[in-house]
This record gives structure tokens, C-alpha cells and sequence, in this order.
């Protein structure tokens, strides 16, 4: 893992306005050819990181080096360039709905290079038969399971051969044997293309099994970090309550809501007492 | 006591007021932000065109599914227009005993107006939110930020080849209802009434003037291309990414392209019918 860090977050603060920060401080590294897992409680900031790093949006204080490049001072421009050489597998696939699963792949290839339709062909066969679905290549997204989809969606996303992926929660709504599958293809295509990548996830298992190293982030803030055999041996109490997915700890069950008694008998609600004086009045 | 509650009432009646006034003027500067959003997005699109030009096999796709597919619609509703008017103008030129007329009638009346406006407002309906929904659901289904994603500008990939397709499609599909609402004419009239048909037609050869008319209509229907298309891709591409979002754009396209044609549709005919000297 030498060399320059591929994404680099340093004390990075964003907030969709100046009252409801979603991240606070936030620090992160991503090494060349390592496969790093963010996860957390949904709504927790993840997602927001994620967008960050591909530039859709831009951080209020701190900095953001992706690949070497200042991500909040590229212009549209810049941030292009950028991005070809990233790749990004939406969380329910993404895929063009009104092209083939070969058109799909191709995508890129047809918009960013001028090679002949035949190496066109040919490399997009790879693709599919590297994800297994070389046989799907004539069928429409509408015509594809979920996972399938997803299969197809990471054949499109590696189409150029990205230097860094980023997996926004790829096994989301996934079958068991599916979401094993896209675990591996996460792993292999990493280490075979020589990629680095980051996986968004709150799915512990499948992500334990396949990064090199975890962030959890609670309420906008880095929480915990390591190796995931360190994590699993933690003793902090997120950690704890995350990995075993209990419902009460350091994240409350209960959304923040005034005592129980006094909803239950106490004072009545405004809905409730409009509602009355509508049956007194009716 | 009493002076102390009339200040406090008064006090609530000027809280109220002045939030009421604080809710107009947010509505108000969101709307006007909002039309500075399209302007700017419609000087972005037009600035990022080449694409629709330089790769044109896009916008024919397009052409095939806002035009193409239009055309039953415009048809169907070319001919049965031209009929009425046959009907109608006949009813009412006979009285005058010039229903020879009938074919200048039929063929001002669908060239100048109807042909553009009617064919805008169906091509509104039928293509125009087609379009919205489709950029709407590609949003909402992250196809957008895909597409950003992998380093291609949805503007000049997804939306200009469809507004191009949509100027390029609407004076076509606007003579097509023309010419078909005066063939309907000319089924009424001639066929089933029994107007003369060397007056039919050679008055109406007579009578309509190639630029005065003809033109004015096609520039109209350009016109209405544009306003009716950059509504459509507009409100799709600012469409909230739900269902209810995708709906509501949809519903804006419709509400918004027929008002923005009657009104543009008024506004040239004053500028070109009058010669500049209305008074």
C-alpha cells in the first residue's frame, strides 16, 4: 500500500445549511489498491461523504483529494476529467432503461473513445463475462432481476477501467447467493483491475468480508476505525451495538418525542383536538 | 387592563400580517429565482448543442418518438377540425351567399391559426409531457447522476437532442394538421355539401399569401416549439426526484405550455397580422 493516497479527507465539514450540519470534521484516508468500507445508520452522513469525494458536492471547510486533485477547486471541467477516471454502482443499479445491457457497458466507451465498433464489442463481452452475464448482453434492464441489474450496473461502472470505484450500499435489496456474488465481484475486479474502493454499507457481514479497513461514521462524525478483525474485538459501545445489530445503545431506538404518558392520556395532540371539535361541531 | 389586550391582539393581527407578507415575498422571489433557473439552464442547453448536431442519429431517435409518434393525434384531430370549420364556415358564408369562400376560410383560418396553436397544444399533451416524465423518471432513478458520473453532460447527451427534436418536430407536425384540416374542409365543403370545387381551391390559391400567411404560420409554430420543448426538458430535469415530483412536472408541462402558447400566440399574431400599425 505505498504511494500517495488515493482520496484523502482531511477535518471536512458539510452541511445543507448552516443549521443541520450532515458531516462535522471528518477525516479519512483510502490507500492505493485497498478496499475501504464507510458504514453507519442510515441517514447518518455516508451517502453525503460518498458525493463529496465524486464532487456533486462541494465541502464547507476542510479539504477533499481524490486522485491526487483538490475535488472542491476543479471546475465542470476539471471535475469531468476527474471523473473518468472513477466509477460509481449506484445503489439500485442506474442503468439506462431505454438501452440494452450491451449498450449499457458501452456507454462510455462510445462517449469517450473512438475505438472500432468491433473492439467495442469485444470489450464490453469481457466486461459482462468478467460479471457473468456475457449472455444477457441482447436483453433491456426492465427484462433483469435486481441482482442481475447490479451485475450489469458493475460492468458498466468498471467499463473504463477506474482507478477508484465507489459502492453506494451495493448489496441493498439483494438475494443471499446475489449479494455474495457482488461481494466477490467487488474484491476481485479491485484487486485484478488494480483499483482502490470505497463501499458505502450498512450490510456488516458481506462488508467485513471483503475491505481492508472500516470507517463508521454516527451523527456526521468518524466514530470508530480499523481492520475489521479490530472492530469485530472493539469494546466501543457503537461498534458493539452496529456489529451485532442491536436495537438500544449509543443510537437510541426511539426518535426523540415527548413523555409517552402525557401522549397516551395527557394533552391531546392539535390534529387530535381539531378532530374533535370537527365530531362536536359535525 | 382593556388597553393591554387590544396592544396584545394588535400585536398578534401585525405578527400575522407580517407573516403573510414574509410567505408572499418568499413565494414570490422563489418563483422569480426559479424563472432565472430555466433561463440560465436554456442558455446552458443552447450553449451545449453540438452534441444534437454533431451526433444527429440522437436527435432523429427523437424526432421518431416526439414527431413521429405524434402524428396519429395530429391527424386525427387535423381532420376533424378542418371538417368542423367546413361546417361552420359554410353554415355562415352562405347567408352571405359567398360560400364559394369556404376554401379561403378553411385554409387562412388552419394556417394562421389553428394549424400552429391547436397542433401546439396537442403536441404539448402528447409529447411535451412525455418528455418531462421521461427526464423526471431518469432522475429519480439516478440515471442522471449516472450518466454525470461516468463524465457525460445529461444536458448536451439527453436534453438538447430532445429539445432540437422537439423545434424541428413542431412545424412539421403543424403543417401536417393544416394540410389534413384542409383536406377535411374540402371532404365537407366540396364532397359532402356540394361547394364548387374549382372555387374552392383556386379562391384559396387566390387568396393565401405564401409569406403573410404560410410563413407567419410556421414561425408561430416554430415559436411554440421552443416554448413548449424548453418547458418540457426544464421541468423534467428539475423535477423532484419522486413520484409525486415526476407527476407534478408533468402536470406544470401541460399547464405551462398551453398558457405560454395562447399567450405567445396572441402576442404574434399582433406583431404580424397588424403590420405594426394597430392602434
Amino acid at each position: 500500500m505505498a504511494g500517495l493516497p488515493v482520496v484523502e479527507i482531511d477535518k471536512v465539514s458539510f452541511g445543507y445549511d448552516a443549521a443541520r450540519p450532515v458531516l462535522q470534521g471528518v477525516s479519512l484516508r483510502v490507500e492505493p489498491g485497498s478496499v475501504v468500507g464507510i458504514m453507519g445508520q442510515s441517514g447518518c452522513g455516508k451517502t453525503t461523504l460518498l458525493r463529496l469525494i465524486a464532487g456533486w458536492l462541494k465541502a464547507g471547510a476542510g479539504a477533499t483529494r481524490v486522485l491526487g486533485e483538490s475535488v472542491g477547486e476543479l471546475d465542470s471541467e476539471g471535475l469531468f476529467a476527474l471523473r473518468r477516471k472513477m466509477g460509481m454502482l449506484f445503489q439500485f443499479g442506474a442503468l439506462f432503461t431505454d438501452m440494452t445491457v450491451f449498450d449499457n457497458v458501452a456507454f462510455q466507451m462510445r462517449e469517450h473513445t473512438d475505438l472500432p465498433p468491433e473492439l467495442i464489442s469485444d470489450l464490453v463481452m469481457m466486461k459482462l463475462e468478467a460479471v457473468g452475464l456475457r449472455g444477457a448482453a441482447q436483453m433491456m434492464p426492465a427484462e433483469l432481476s435486481g441482482g442481475m441489474a447490479r451485475r450489469v450496473a458493475l460492468a458498466r461502472a468498471v467499463a473504463l477501467d477506474p482507478r477508484l470505484m465507489l459502492y453506494d450500499e451495493p448489496f441493498t435489496g439483494l438475494d443471499p447467493i446475489s449479494l455474495g456474488v457482488i461481494a466477490r465481484l467487488i474484491r476481485t475486479l479491485n484487486d485484478s483491475l488494480g483499483q482502490s474502493s470505497i463501499v458505502v454499507s450498512h450490510d456488516v457481514e458481506e462488508c467485513f468480508g471483503i475491505v481492508d479497513y472500516v470507517y463508521f461514521v454516527s451523527a456526521g462524525q468518524i466514530v470508530a476505525q480499523g481492520t475489521p478483525a479490530e472492530l469485530r474485538g472493539s469494546a466501543a459501545s457503537f461498534v458493539q451495538q452496529f456489529v451485532r445489530g442491536e436495537a438500544d445503545g449509543p443510537i437510541p431506538f426511539h426518535y426523540p418525542a415527548p413523555g409517552y404518558q402525557a401522549d397516551l392520556d395527557g394533552e391531546e395532540t392539535q390534529s387530535s383536538s381539531l378532530a374533535t371539535a370537527q365530531a362536536c361541531h359535525g | 387592563m382593556a388597553e393591554r389586550t387590544v396592544l396584545a391582539r394588535l400585536r398578534t393581527v401585525l405578527a400575522g400580517l407580517l407573516q403573510g407578507f414574509e410567505r408572499l415575498g418568499h413565494g414570490a422571489s422563489a418563483k422569480i429565482w426559479r424563472l432565472g433557473y430555466a433561463a440560465r439552464f436554456f442558455a446552458y442547453l443552447l450553449l451545449h448543442s453540438g452534441t444534437a448536431f454533431r451526433r444527429f442519429g440522437l436527435t432523429i431517435r427523437e424526432i421518431y418518438f416526439t414527431g413521429v409518434l405524434s402524428m396519429t393525434i395530429i391527424l386525427v384531430s387535423g381532420l376533424f377540425v378542418g371538417m368542423v370549420l367546413g361546417l361552420q364556415g359554410y353554415d355562415t358564408l352562405q347567408r352571405y351567399g359567398s360560400s364559394e369562400a369556404l376554401g379561403v376560410l378553411v385554409a387562412l383560418s388552419l394556417v394562421r391559426e389553428l394549424g400552429p396553436v391547436v397542433a401546439g397544444l396537442l403536441f404539448a399533451s402528447r409529447a411535451g409531457s412525455a418528455i418531462t416524465a421521461e427526464i423526471g423518471l431518469m432522475k429519480a432513478t439516478e440515471q442522471i447522476a449516472a450518466m454525470e458520473m461516468m463524465a457525460v453532460d445529461p444536458i448536451a447527451r439527453v436534453v438538447a437532442p430532445r429539445f432540437w427534436a422537439g423545434v424541428i418536430s413542431m412545424p412539421l407536425l403543424a403543417a401536417l394538421f393544416s394540410a389534413m384540416g384542409i383536406f377535411g374542409g374540402y371532404l365537407v365543403g366540396v364532397q359532402l355539401i356540394g361547394v364548387d370545387e374549382g372555387a374552392f381551391w383556386s379562391q384559396m390559391q387566390a387568396s393565401v399569401d405564401w409569406r403573410e400567411d404560410v410563413m407567419n404560420g410556421v414561425v408561430k409554430s416554430v415559436v411554440f416549439g421552443v416554448a413548449v420543448t424548453w418547458i418540457a426538458v426544464f421541468e423534467g430535469y428539475d423535477a423532484p426526484p419522486t413520484a409525486e415530483g415526476v407527476s407534478g412536472a408533468t402536470t406544470r408541462t401541460v399547464v405551462f405550455s398551453s398558457l405560454a402558447i395562447l399567450a405567445l400566440d396572441f402576442v404574434l399574431t399582433a406583431l404580424m397580422f397588424t403590420g405594426g400599425n394597430a392602434k
